[in-house]
Order: C-alpha cells, then sequence, then structure tokens
C-alpha cells in the first residue's frame, strides 16, 4: 500500500517555509476523537505500541487502527530510557528480534521521514572479572555464529576507543570488552514521534489522555476497551503497555509472569564533547553516553522490589556514581541536572513476551524490562506480524507466553539480571 | 529510603540493609499439581500496584526471613509480619484500609475481622 504523507520534511520543505517565517509547518500528527469501532486497538502509545502499528499499516495495509494512551505521547519508558542500541546478545532469538531493530534503525530516518538523530557511535561493553571475560568471549562466537558483528577486544584497544577511562582499577579494571562497532544511540521522544506522524499520515488514530479502565470480553473474545473517552470497540486488541502489563492483564482476566520494577537514569551538565561511544559497565551497574548536546546519560541498576513509583531508590544513584567516577574519573565534579525512574516490566527469563493471550483477540507486548528501547522497531515488526496473522512470525516464535509453562526459556538474565 | 522494621529484632532496616524476596503467601505447589498450577506458583505474579505483600530478608542483621505489606504506588509501609504468619494482622490490614479504602483482603475471613 502506497503511504501518503502530508507535508514531507525536507531541505525545500525549510526553505519554502522560510520564506513564511515559519508559521506554515503544521501538527506532526492528527489528535481526532476517538470513534465506536477500530479494527486492531493497541493500548500504549509509546515505541512498540506505535511501532506496532505502524508495521500493521506498512506490511499488512491494516490502517482501521486506534493508538490510545493513558498519558502523552512517549511519555512512559520511551521517554526515560538511556537511547542506548545494539544487538550482541547471547541466544539465538534475541540476536535475532534485536538485530532486526538494529538494522530497522539504520534507515528508519529516511524511511519515517523524521530525523530520529540515530548515531551508530559504536559500544563497549566492559569486562571488569575473569567472570565476564569468558561471557562476553562467548557472546562474540555466538554472535559471529548468528551473523551479528562484534568483537572482543583488550584493554589498550578500550582506552585508545574511550580515552577518558580508567583501565586499572583498583577495584575492577577493565580486562577488555565486547565491542559491536554498529550500535549507538538515538533521539528516544523523536522515534516515538516519528512512528507517531508516519501513523497518523497513514489514517491511523493517535490518542491521548485516553486511560483504559476496562476490558469487555465475551465467550473468551474481546469484545471493546472501556476508556476515559468512552467504549471503543474491536476485533483485535493489543496491549503494549509496559510497565502496567499486569494491570491490564488483570482487566482481561488472566495473569502474567510479569514483575514491575523502577529503573533509574540520571544526566549531567552538558560539558564540551569527550566520548564518543556508548560505554557499559556491568559488573559495576553503569552505563554512560554523551548526548548531543554534551550531556552525559548515565544509567543505573534496577530496585529489586516492585513499585511504581517512576523515581526509585536513591541508594542505586550512589552505587551507580561510585562505580562511574572509579571507571571515569574526569567526571567526578560534575553536577547531574536531573534524575528520573521508569517502571520496566521483568519477565523470569530478562526476554519479552510477543504473544497471544488466554483471551481471543487479545495480544500482548511486553517484558522488555530494562532494555525496549533498542528493540522499538524490531518489536513492532514482529507484533504487526503476530496481530495481523493472529500468529507469530518467525521473530516472535520464541517470546510466546507458553515459554513459561514449557520451560523453553531464552534466557538473557547473565549473572546479575541488569543493565540489559 | 525504605525503611522496613524487623518483626524479629525491632532494628529500623534501611532497605541496604535488606534484600527482597517477592511476592508473599505463594502457595507451594507439589508434584500432585497441574502444569497450570505449577507456572502460576513459580512465575505468575499478582505484581499489585497497591497494597503488596512481600518477603524480606534481613540480610545484614539478624538474618531471618519476615513479611511486609507496602504500597507499590505511594511506598507507604503497612506495617511488617513474622514469616510464619498466614496473613496479615488485623492492624496491619486496618492501616491498608485507611490509605485506600476501597483495598479489600483476598483471604476469607479478615474482612469480618476487621469491621469487628
Amino acid at each position: 500500500m502506497p503511504i501518503q504523507r502530508s507535508g514531507r520534511y525536507s531541505i525545500f520543505a525549510i526553505a519554502r517555509q522560510a520564506m513564511g517565517q515559519h508559521q506554515g509547518w503544521t501538527r506532526a500528527w492528527a489528535s481526532p476523537e476517538p470513534r465506536d469501532r477500530y479494527k486492531v486497538v493497541i493500548v500504549g502509545a509509546g515505541g512498540h505500541g506505535l511501532a506496532t502499528a505502524y508495521y500493521l499499516g506498512k506490511n499488512f495495509g491494516i490502517t482501521d487502527v486506534a493508538v490510545i494512551e493513558k498519558g502523552w505521547l512517549g511519555g512512559g519508558n520511551t521517554g526515560r530510557n538511556t537511547t542506548i542500541i545494539r544487538s550482541n546478545y547471547l541466544q539465538d532469538p534475541s540476536a535475532a528480534i534485536y538485530d532486526k531493530a538494529l538494522k530497522l534503525y539504520e534507515n528508519l530516518s529516511q524511511d519515517l521521514n523524521y530525523n530520529v538523530m540515530f548515531s551508530p557511535r559504536g559500544l563497549i561493553m566492559l569486562a571488569q572479572t575473569e567472570h565476564e571475560v569468558r561471557g562476553y568471549k562467548r557472546t562474540v562466537y555466538a554472535n559471529t555464529l548468528q551473523g551479528v558483528a562484534t568483537e572482543w577486544i583488550e584493554p589498550e584497544r578500550v582506552k585508545q576507543l574511550v580515552p577518558i577511562i580508567n583501565i586499572e582499577g583498583p577495584r575492577y579494571p577493565v580486562l577488555g570488552g565486547l565491542y559491536q562497532a554498529r550500535g549507538g544511540t538515538a533521539r528516544h521522544d523523536a522515534v516515538a514521534w516519528g512512528y507517531a506522524r508516519a501513523c497518523s499520515d497513514m489514517g491511523m488514530h493517535v490518542i491521548q489522555n485516553c486511560e483504559v479502565t476496562g476490558i469487555e470480553t465475551a465467550n473468551g473474545q474481546v469484545q471493546a476497551v472501556n476508556t476515559a473517552r468512552g467504549r471503543i470497540a474491536c476485533d483485535k486488541l493489543a496491549l503494549v503497555v509496559a510497565g502496567h502489563s499486569s494491570q491490564l492483564a488483570e482487566m482481561a482476566g488472566f495473569r502474567l509472569p510479569i514483575e514491575s520494577v523502577p529503573l533509574q537514569a540520571i544526566v549531567s551538565e552538558p560539558i564540551k564533547p569527550c566520548m564518543d561511544v556508548v560505554v557499559m559497565a556491568n559488573t559495576v551497574h553503569g552505563y554512560m553516553s554523551q548526548s548531543d548536546k554534551g550531556e552525559m546519560v548515565i544509567g543505573g541498576g534496577t530496585d529489586s522490589y516492585n513499585a511504581f513509583t517512576q523515581r526509585g531508590s536513591w541508594h542505586h544513584i550512589e552505587e551507580t556514581v561510585r562505580a562511574l567516577i572509579e571507571t571515569f574519573p574526569m567526571i567526578s565534579r560534575l553536577k547531574m541536572l536531573r534524575q528520573w525512574g521508569g517502571i520496566v516490566d521483568m519477565t523470569g527469563d530478562r526476554s519479552p513476551i510477543l504473544s497471544a493471550t488466554p483471551v481471543g483477540g487479545i495480544f500482548v507486548n511486553c517484558g522488555w524490562g530494562t532494555g525496549g528501547f533498542k528493540a522499538i522497531p524490531g518489536s513492532g515488526w514482529a507484533m504487526a506480524e503476530l496481530v495481523a496473522n493472529g500468529r507469530p512470525g518467525p521473530l516472535a516464535a520464541a517470546f510466546g507466553l507458553n515459554r513459561f509453562r514449557e520451560g523453553r526459556f531464552v534466557d538473557e538474565s547473565v549473572a546479575a539480571g541488569v543493565a540489559h | 529510603m525504605l525503611t522496613l522494621t524487623c518483626p524479629y529484632c525491632g532494628v529500623q532496616a534501611e532497605e541496604t540493609e535488606l534484600a527482597p524476596g517477592g511476592e508473599a503467601h505463594l502457595k507451594r505447589i507439589g508434584p500432585a499439581g497441574t502444569a497450570e498450577e505449577f507456572e502460576g506458583y513459580l512465575f505468575a505474579r499478582k505484581n499489585i500496584k497497591g497494597v503488596h505483600f512481600e518477603r524480606w530478608r534481613h540480610a545484614y542483621g539478624c538474618g531471618k526471613w519476615f513479611l511486609a505489606a507496602r504500597d507499590t504506588q505511594t511506598m507507604q509501609v503497612f506495617g511488617t509480619y513474622r514469616a510464619q504468619t498466614p496473613h496479615a494482622t488485623d492492624d496491619i490490614v486496618g492501616n491498608a484500609r485507611q490509605a485506600r479504602p476501597e483495598w479489600v483482603p483476598d483471604w476469607p475471613q479478615a474482612s469480618e475481622a476487621v469491621v469487628g
């Protein structure tokens, strides 16, 4: 299906608008009133929900779609993560879906006609214990077999790539790293905005401030969702709501193997460019990259108990910052500007769930835990396939709910189950 | 910082002194259980947004497991109780009902006990 875009963004559009003092720009997406019925209703206008809608339209020609959102577009974990993109996973099904996402990210700005500022600046996961050295070498071998280009690099090369790093410890000297040159970052808000605009241009409805209050089912089949803005009937319902997946599932009458915990991040004052790769240090629970504005973007570990507070525990900041100051001594006098938390949906094997559910017509896409942003395009691609066909395609097949009953885990929990 | 009082040694412990142990009062399913029940016991969690009962261990203190009632949205602690207790005690239920009047305990006899 050809996709008609109103007001395509280009250098000519900028030049044309410049003539009119930039007064002629229209809104990037429409804000329509919800209709009574849609073929597909997607709950959650974060990256994953909007990407699902986009690929439903693009790959399957299904445009009778509404994406409804409790708050504002991309205001949940899509706008709260540290924007890291990589695909260096150990297990084959993970590598497949994350690498699909990475490949889609590489052309996403062109595809959406929206600059998502994808920056493949390279990514290093530091090995700081012998255990990690062996683990990451194993991942490199697995990635080679999967066709995902990663390499093991020695400490000298780490220092060369990241001059500000201290590789000599004292607590955790850098013993090497897992390097993915294709990894990097993107502008998280722009990913949500770009997808929303593309969906709106296809005639889909993106409806904000529309909290789901109930899910109607009859004879084991979904009928409608009740929302703050009225009842919306649907043939198919996709729940793509991360931390609140359990609450939506309860409305539909089933339970999920999910626990919601806060994961937090902090951002420093902007400084001059000092680090042009993403560095993750999983032993000490910290990861850092420098944004285009010059801020150091720092992510830490999750809280280990259930909470929905979107702020997280104070002592995790201390742990993260303490570890990063040892690794990057020059940041010791940086002031931190902002701190926030997002509610991440953790599964037992730390892998996502893309699955049909016990209720006919309801599909879930959740369980991305601490690492959902990097997966957005691949997740949407696989979820669209699942919703359109009613059964998973090759990317989603391993991530069904039945894996917990059958013991077919996609085990990505590594040693500590963090910084995923 | 989250602070819980250990019901065994009475110490007001900060969360760095404690180790969380997940949802409390899970009913262990033995060999006679079905695959669905066993899956539920191992993986399905209530993941409540509101009044949550959970296990904690006073890891850097007396070392004992105990149970706590906490609001996962406001982080209010309603009380802690011993791990051998089958349900939260009446005063804890009372505290929870005060903060969330719409909340009802999901075990049978408790609701009458609170009213009395």
